[in-house]
């Protein structure tokens, strides 16, 4: 009973207040300074020198990706939704928002919310430049969505299933329903070695070292830069 | 922000990492990039101002001038810069364009002068921003008519005479160009002068003059001195009826002629009188005939021959017919509106004026034009408030549409006025505007084919192509996926297919999954179906093609001006999918080594020859 007198109370104020505003002639005025007032975040990134030290890239190859990135983000900062529109355009035929959240959690390694050139800089760096062990980890983090140190089935079924909703639903031949679960089932029977159902590092790269298939197509990234 | 997808597409494809120890099969191989990576400044004179930029930002747009290899034909080899003998000011704005996706228009600039060098750089004009985008299409369209306006001021009969003209051109040009001969001008006066004097006397004889000798009532004048209001009539009507014959006779097209609005009213004009010539003095049919003397009042309209203010309003009010029409519609809503509400509000009171609905429409109409005449006035409570609000809301409707029309009689004055200042400069201004004429209509019609696909277009079909591979599925369209959802349920495999590469591609797989393939190449090759399709083992690279008139062809300037706009989803009609297919050798198809998946299509795609595709034609487009 408290709770309803309270919210009567608060829309009695609320419309109180709308009344006057309409009154004085100032209802949508406010709207606008608020939006004003909001802080525009900016982000700069630490020196070149140190960022070259840091990761596998030169000094020019870093120049050309901080102008790109300045470019499209001013302001220094990718939030999620940017990152998942961005991330969107590349796959226009199906859903690629649940995909882009786990790769934007990947990227965004401090957990700040927003990806910054030095996130952004040092996972391509281990995507392109890095040893197989840490492209191999940094697909692990990937996938291990809970970050537990853990693959279990729902976490990889979750992926699986962003992955094929990338796909849409146009697809040949026709997407059964149980497509992604097969697929995950087939990915613990090769990866889970001791068969405790969950996947430890060690046993993702181990296992993704004796695929010859994985271990080459591991090769193929390393000059998109 | 502006979000070219070009500068990103690096990251997705690292990103691609992240699908390898899903996918059951290699990844098939990134094309090769042989650009440099390396980042250069180049330098662009434009009519002595230098502008510098990185190559790189040239390289976002391929399909214009600047980012292909046209801009080649520019290089000065002596000063090692690209130069071009154009305006620096706009330049400015399209060298901004590249670097943020945006295009402005500049208010300032002659929206001739911005098209043109649009056409020169190859930039489509639909991708200018939402900001100014509202601006420069009012601004196209004013002056598209103008233009128009112009032209077809400058086409009309001032030239001089055709040297052999029968006796009935001439005659027609007299009666539409007064000004041309004397006899014209003084025929012109004369019909002008008989208009007024019919007119006069139309309302003169209704005036009550003094009664005559023996009577007391006053009597119109028409009446009293019938017979030279008689002759007068007489006389207007035969010089009416001889311009309308002459003009008759002189009419390139008698049918047009009889169909115009000129037309129409000067013979409602004279009809009147003939038809009361007609007629016999019988009590019955008077009283019609009467009526009929109404109409002679339309020759007042037979003056705006002679005024071009008249012709000016009336040409106004034709233009803005749709706002008038939108004036009376809600006019008429708020009419029956009210006028319901104040006959059941005044419906109790006795002696109410308000009788039936019908009744309160005309209070109402009185009401909310602010006449207020008085004849009906409400004495409920209940009624005079919806009366007061009638009659505040009747001053808003009515308020609103009005502008417009002031407005667009104001153009049209000025474009009256400007029309006739301009026929006083008459040879020079016809010879420029056919000049640009034509070369507006160049531009409209230029297609830009840019025969190069795009290093971003290779890259990012390869990184759709791994997505097909980690999943074990295929891009295909909708109609393709309502047929194998069909094949499936029913289980029938046919094959038919139409091209020689699929024939042949049918004879080499004899398993059933095949014919559904074959068939879904030879529809796609046909039909106008949506969204791209992507191959597996053989190295098909699928393009879509805008098939929209305005714009010839979207480049990848489409996907950062408008990313709204571009989820290819099979529900959009304006794609087509062209198929391009590169032959590659079978050595190179990674599929041969595969162990046997749970999907057989891929299997046996491995054996469709690639030589048989010897095909077509392909534009290009971008995603």
């Amino acid at each position: 009973m408290t709770g309803c007198a309270k919210r009567c109370k608060q829309g009695l104020i609320k419309f109180a207040l709308t009344l006057h505003k309409l009154v004085t002639g100032t209802l949508n005025k406010d709207k606008a300074d608020d939006d004003l007032e909001m802080t525009v975040v900016c982000h700069r990134p630490e020196g070149l020198d140190q960022m070259e030290a840091q990761t596998n890239f030169s000094k020019r190859e870093l120049q050309v990706l901080y102008r790109g990135f300045k470019n499209e983000c001013p302001s220094g900062v990718v939030s999620e939704e940017t990152f998942k529109q961005i991330y969107s355009k590349f796959f226009p035929h199906g859903d690629a928002s649940a995909y882009a959240h786990y790769l934007f959690n990947a990227f965004d390694t401090g957990h700040t919310g927003s990806i910054k050139f030095e996130d952004f800089v040092t996972a391509l760096s281990i995507l392109l430049r890095g040893s197989v062990t840490e492209k191999l980890q940094w697909t692990f983090n990937l996938y291990d969505i809970n970050r537990d140190g853990y693959i279990n089935k729902e976490e990889m079924t979750d992926i699986v299933r962003a992955i094929y909703d990338m796909m849409g639903k146009y697809t040949y031949p026709v997407l059964k329903t149980d497509a992604p679960k097969q697929h995950v089932d087939a990915f613990f029977q090769k990866m889970d070695k001791n068969r405790d159902g969950v996947v430890t590092l060690d046993e993702f790269i181990l296992s993704c070292q004796e695929d010859e298939n994985i271990m080459r197509s591991l090769q193929l990234f390393e000059n998109v830069i | 922000m502006a979000a070219g997808v070009a500068t990103w597409l690096p990251f997705a494809r690292a990103a691609a990492v992240g699908w390898l120890p899903l996918a059951k099969k290699t990844m098939p191989k990134p094309p090769v990039d042989n650009t440099s990576r390396s980042d250069e400044i180049l330098y662009v004179n434009v009519s002595g101002v230098r502008f510098q930029t990185w190559k790189n930002t040239l390289d976002r747009y391929p399909d214009t001038l600047l980012g292909s290899s046209e801009k080649e034909f520019f290089f000065n080899e002596d000063t090692q810069e690209y130069f071009f003998d154009r305006d620096p000011e706009m330049f400015r704005h399209i060298l901004n364009f590249y670097r943020t996706g945006k295009l402005h228009y500049p208010r300032h600039e002659c929206i001739q002068a911005f098209d043109e060098e649009l056409a020169f750089y190859g930039i489509v004009p639909e991708i200018i921003g939402d900001c100014c985008m509202e601006e420069y299409r009012d601004r196209k369209k004013e002056n598209q008519e103008r233009l128009a306006e112009d032209t077809e001021a400058n086409e009309s009969t001032d030239a001089p005479l055709p040297p052999h003209s029968t006796p009935r051109e001439r005659l027609w040009r007299a009666f539409e160009n007064p000004h041309t001969s004397t006899m014209a001008l003084v025929f012109y006066y004369v019909t002008g002068f008989f208009i007024a004097v019919s007119v006069i006397a139309n309302v003169v004889e209704t005036v009550p003059c003094r009664p005559p000798k023996g009577k007391v009532k006053d009597l119109p004048c028409g009446e009293k001195y019938d017979l030279a209001f008689f002759c007068m009539d007489t006389a207007c009507v035969l010089i009416f009826t001889f311009e309308y014959l002459m003009r008759l006779f002189a009419a390139p097209s008698r049918c047009k002629f009889m169909r115009s609005v000129m037309s129409v009213i000067d013979v409602v004009a004279i009809m009147p009188y003939y038809i009361g010539l007609v007629m016999p003095e019988n009590e019955d049919v008077s009283g019609a005939f009467v009526t009929l003397r109404v109409f002679r009042v339309f020759r007042i309209f037979k003056f705006s021959r002679h005024s071009q203010g008249l012709r000016i309003l009336g040409y106004t009010l034709k233009s803005c017919a749709s706002e008038l029409g939108f004036l009376l519609f809600s006019l008429t809503m708020a009419i029956i509106i009210f006028a319901t509400v104040m006959f059941y509000a005044e419906k109790g009171t006795a002696s109410s004026t308000f009788t039936s609905i019908p009744a309160s429409f005309w209070y109402t109409i009185v009401t909310m034009t602010t006449l207020g005449y008085g004849d009906m006035v409400p004495s409920t409570i209940a009624g005079k408030i919806f009366g007061s609000i009638c009659s505040l809301s009747g001053v808003l409707v009515i308020a609103l549409p009005v502008p417009v029309i002031v407005s667009n009689f104001s153009r049209i004055y000025h474009q009256n006025q400007r029309a006739d200042k301009m026929r006083a400069q008459q040879v020079c201004m016809h010879l420029c505007f056919q000049t640009h004429l034509d070369r507006d209509r160049d531009s409209d019609s230029t297609a830009l084919c840019v025969k190069n696909r795009s290093a971003f277009e290779h890259q990012h079909h390869h990184l759709l192509h791994c997505l097909e591979k980690t999943t074990n599925h295929e891009f295909t369209d909708e109609m393709n996926y309502s047929e194998l959802c069909m094949t499936e349920s029913v289980g029938f495999r046919t094959s038919r297919s139409t091209s020689l590469s699929s024939q042949q591609g049918a004879q080499n797989n004899s398993t059933g999954c095949c014919p559904r393939r074959v068939r879904r190449r030879a529809a796609m090759r046909l039909a106008n179906s949506t969204v791209s399709v992507s191959r597996g083992s053989v190295q098909e690279l699928d393009t879509l093609q805008f098939k929209t008139t305005t714009i010839p062809h979207q480049t990848r300037s489409s996907l950062n001006a408008q990313p709204d706009n571009l989820k290819l989803n099979c529900g959009e009609q304006d794609f087509t999918a062209a198929i391009i297919s590169i032959p590659t050798p079978p050595a190179n198809t990674p599929d041969e080594s595969l162990p046997p998946s749970p999907a057989p299509i891929p299997g046996i795609l491995r054996n469709t020859q690639a030589t048989a595709y010897t095909h077509e034609s392909f534009k290009i487009s971008s995603l």
